[in-house]
């Protein structure tokens, strides 16, 4: 079949603005979005560019917004989104070339919520011992992949660029949860700022938007509960 | 600009982000380059587990995973490796849970083990729980919780930036000269940078993009690989690689053996469990070259699911509850990828390009060595995939590529802090990067209407899969050299359309290119060479394995008209070469 594929192109060597541009594609239905960008580069116009590496869903190279919900290229059929389908880079960080944004305000906000095991207790000779109800308690939030899709399909997040957003609160739960980890004080500190979890306003874009099916909003009400816990 | 540092790490999976941590514990000044973002790569989808035997469900012993590995490689294995493999797969797994990883537990709260192919109790009674795992995402977890560590010991990282050229001072490797630092690309603007060292360490992983179906990601093009062997440094047993049994069918995407460690079977087009010939102590759990020929066989003899080149993989009765806490991810895939419910339904699957057991030689400090002397490059370190230790032989067992990565991973590290406290830092050297700025722009230069890399890439990768796959004969594999020979001059003409410096994939993917041709280059000539049959290096006109006469490592160096072969003795400690059944 032939699907009718929109892009939003942008070159800083060669663009004002970014615009649409269309191309017609031969696809199979259980291609996917990022084998019809492959298909686009290899035949039609070498220099579209995009991240991509592991090609399933694991690496997170490849999320955009495609037909208006962000999603990772490697993981949406054709089959599912029909004969028309538009490609947009991530909304709310900065495009740098067609769909490739500038992800380091993301990661700095990964790296400023302390997402690491906080344990200064000498280690034990063998492993640490965890129950599998307490191993349970954040096995949710250590699927996240990094990927941006929620944070960038955040409304409050368009509106407060400054928001940690919901990725770095999901890093952070997954260490505040860890029966092991003795961190949470710090990183609730960090999240009670007024760019934290109090900006999220349960629209839940980010779920719909996550690759790893991971209930990010439940997650930042759990830290938001966690803050409020401490202070009572 | 020129980065003056200490050390240098290439490649941000599992080994160079462990190398790092190590070198950052020790105070030294470190940078990690990387053409991804650090969690982009591809240690994050390993799935079934690291094996390490623990013995927290039953009796185990690091002897009998050294012995397994052993047998598993067909004898190729260095022992002497193999042991320090199995021997510090324990304390690296025990210090990745003190950094947080989240293990799966037993009900007493230890760290749960699964069965995995080829690992067995006793030198091969039976299967062995020795696969330590995080569900389905064992990878995934190594690999974030090493980069968390790193954050947490301030590491310095270079993020999307392609190394290009390695540097040496003294003269190039085989006159003796030692690593001085590397070029790099940064993709954000095109520019080349010199980052200066005392060491440095490839941890750039595998090359599986030269075949058309693959587990492997797009970034894997073996760049380290192919650097190394363009200044001179051989490569080793470059015939091997791995064909994992259960890809998705036409994509190649992995369904983890731990979906056969946890009890699922191997279905041909009859409903028989055929594994029952091939192996019949470990069934579906023989090593992964083994599984692979026979579903090859069962597909020659018509015996494919309707006659099509594919069997079924069936975890129906393992329960929705097995299935969904401990195989969720590739439940997943077969789901978005095959439009298939495993819950009800079994799953297509078909070997797919998996694992290089060959790659840059280094002895077990991961000191990368240029002879069979093991004469080794000062400064130049190696570990991961991308290295060849070798404690995978001719063929890796499932799990020890996450065992090999940290194990050795982590040996660099230390390595390298030694090393950088006894030398000197390298000097500047004068138009470091003139001759990668010579390469890229002929390439930009070419007006439009030359040869085009995604037509070269994909004819190679098609070679590759039909003639040095599973099976391989001499008519095969001297079709595939002519073919590569073809490829790689009309790769000297191969033209860009972007001409721009912001994010040039196009130039990025025509650079990789020239990588694969290289490393497929000598894949096939080591292949050609090696007339035995022996783990994954299958030749159907030599189908013995032939100790007299191969019972030693290939090392392949670049020659003028193609790469030159030499081989090396293997180490043989404990375990003396013995028919290999299972």
């Amino acid at each position: 079949m032939e699907v009718t594929l929109r892009i939003l192109r942008y070159d800083p060597d060669r663009d004002e603005a970014p615009h649409w541009e269309t191309y017609k594609v031969g696809v199979d239905p259980m291609d996917r979005v990022l084998d019809l960008l492959i298909k686009v580069k290899a035949e039609q116009d070498g220099s579209l560019s995009f991240r991509r590496s592991c090609a399933h869903g694991i690496c997170g190279s490849d999320a955009m917004l495609i037909n208006g919900r962000n999603r990772l290229a490697c993981r949406i059929r054709v089959d599912q989104l029909g004969k028309k389908i538009s490609v947009a880079p991530l909304p709310g960080l900065p495009v740098v070339k067609d769909m490739i944004v500038d992800m380091n305000g993301f990661f700095g906000k990964y790296r400023s919520v302390k997402p690491y095991l906080i344990n200064d207790q000498p280690e034990p000779e063998r492993e640490r011992r965890q129950s599998q109800v307490d191993r349970a308690r954040y096995d949710d939030t250590t699927k996240c992949i990094l990927c941006a899709a929620c944070t960038s399909s955040c409304p409050s997040f368009w509106a407060r660029p400054e928001y940690v957003g919901p990725a770095a609160i999901v890093q952070a739960h997954r260490f505040i949860f860890d029966s092991r980890d003795e961190g949470a004080d710090e990183r609730l500190e960090i999240l009670a700022d007024e760019n934290g979890v109090w900006r999220c306003r349960t629209i839940f874009n980010c779920v719909d938007a996550c690759p790893r099916g991971i209930n990010i909003t439940r997650a930042i009400l759990e830290v938001s509960s966690a803050i409020v816990g401490r202070r009572g | 600009m020129d980065y003056p540092f200490d050390a240098i790490v290439v490649g941000a999976g599992g080994a160079g982000l462990w190398a790092a941590l190590e070198l950052a514990r020790e105070g030294v000044n470190t940078a990690v380059l990387t053409k991804l973002y650090p969690t982009r790569s591809h240690t994050g989808t390993a799935q079934g587990g690291v094996c390490a035997a623990l013995g927290n469900l039953e009796e185990d012993h690091w002897e009998w995973h050294m012995f397994d590995t052993v047998k598993g490689g067909d004898y190729l294995v260095d022992q002497d490796a193999a042991e320090i493999l199995a021997r510090e797969a324990i304390e690296t797994v025990i210090e990745l849970e003190h950094m947080g990883l989240p293990f799966n537990r037993t009900a007493d709260g230890k760290i749960d083990q699964r069965r995995f192919g080829g690992h067995t109790s006793n030198y091969g009674e039976g299967p062995v729980r020795r696969a330590c795992f995080a569900a389905d995402r064992t990878g995934h977890m190594i690999l974030q919780t090493l980069y968390q560590q790193c954050i947490k010991h301030g590491v310095k990282f270079f993020d999307e930036f392609q190394v290009v050229d390695l540097l040496f001072e003294g003269g190039e490797p085989e006159h003796g000269g030692r690593a001085a630092g590397v070029v790099a690309q940064r993709l954000a603007d095109g520019q080349l940078h010199t980052f200066r060292a005392k060491a440095v360490l490839l941890s750039t992983g595998g090359f599986g993009r030269m075949f058309r179906i693959t587990s492997n990601a797009h970034s894997l093009t073996g760049d380290g690989v192919a650097l190394c062997y363009r200044h001179g440094i051989p490569l080793q047993d470059m015939e091997f690689f791995q064909f994992h049994p259960t890809g998705i069918v036409g994509i190649g995407i992995l369904l983890s053996e731990a979906a056969r460690g946890e009890g699922g079977t191997l279905l041909n087009d009859k409903g028989e469990r055929f594994m029952e010939k091939y192996a019949p102590k470990l069934m579906e759990l023989a090593p992964r070259d083994m599984v692979s020929r026979a579903m090859y066989q069962e597909i020659r003899a018509g015996r494919g699911i309707g006659g099509k080149d594919y069997v079924y993989l069936d975890v129906r009765h393992l329960g929705r509850k097995v299935i969904e806490e401990k195989l969720p991810d590739i439940t997943d895939f077969a789901r978005i990828y095959q439009g298939v419910e495993p819950l009800t339904e079994p799953v297509p699957v078909q070997p797919t390009a998996h694992y290089a057991m060959g790659g840059i030689p280094t002895n077990v400090h991961s000191e990368v060595v240029r002879d069979d002397k093991g004469t080794v490059v000062p400064g130049l370190f190696a570990a991961g995939e991308c290295a060849c230790v070798s404690v995978h032989g001719a063929n890796r067992l499932g799990t020890n590529s996450l065992v090999d990565l940290l194990v050795f991973g982590r040996r660099a590290g230390r390595q390298m802090a030694r090393y950088a406290g006894q030398v000197e830092r390298p000097r500047p050297i004068a138009d470091a990067v003139e001759p990668v700025r010579a390469e890229l722009e002929a390439i930009r230069g070419r007006a439009a209407g030359g040869e085009s890399v995604s037509l070269i890439r994909k004819e190679l990768q098609d070679v590759m899969m039909d003639n040095v796959g599973v099976y391989r004969d001499d008519k095969l594999l001297t079709a595939a050299l002519a073919k590569v020979k073809e490829l790689k001059g009309r790769y000297q003409k191969v033209a860009i359309t972007d001409c721009g410096s912001v994010f040039n994939t196009e130039l990025l993917e025509a650079q990789e290119l020239g990588y694969l041709l290289d490393i497929a280059h000598v894949t096939v000539s080591s292949a050609l060479a090696r007339t035995e049959s022996r783990g994954a290096h299958s030749r159907e006109d030599y189908p013995e394995r032939d100790d007299k006469k191969w019972l030693k490592h290939t090392l392949a160096y670049k020659g003028k008209d193609g790469p030159n072969l030499r081989y090396k003795q293997v180490s043989i400690t404990r375990f003396e070469p013995k028919p290999r059944t299972y």
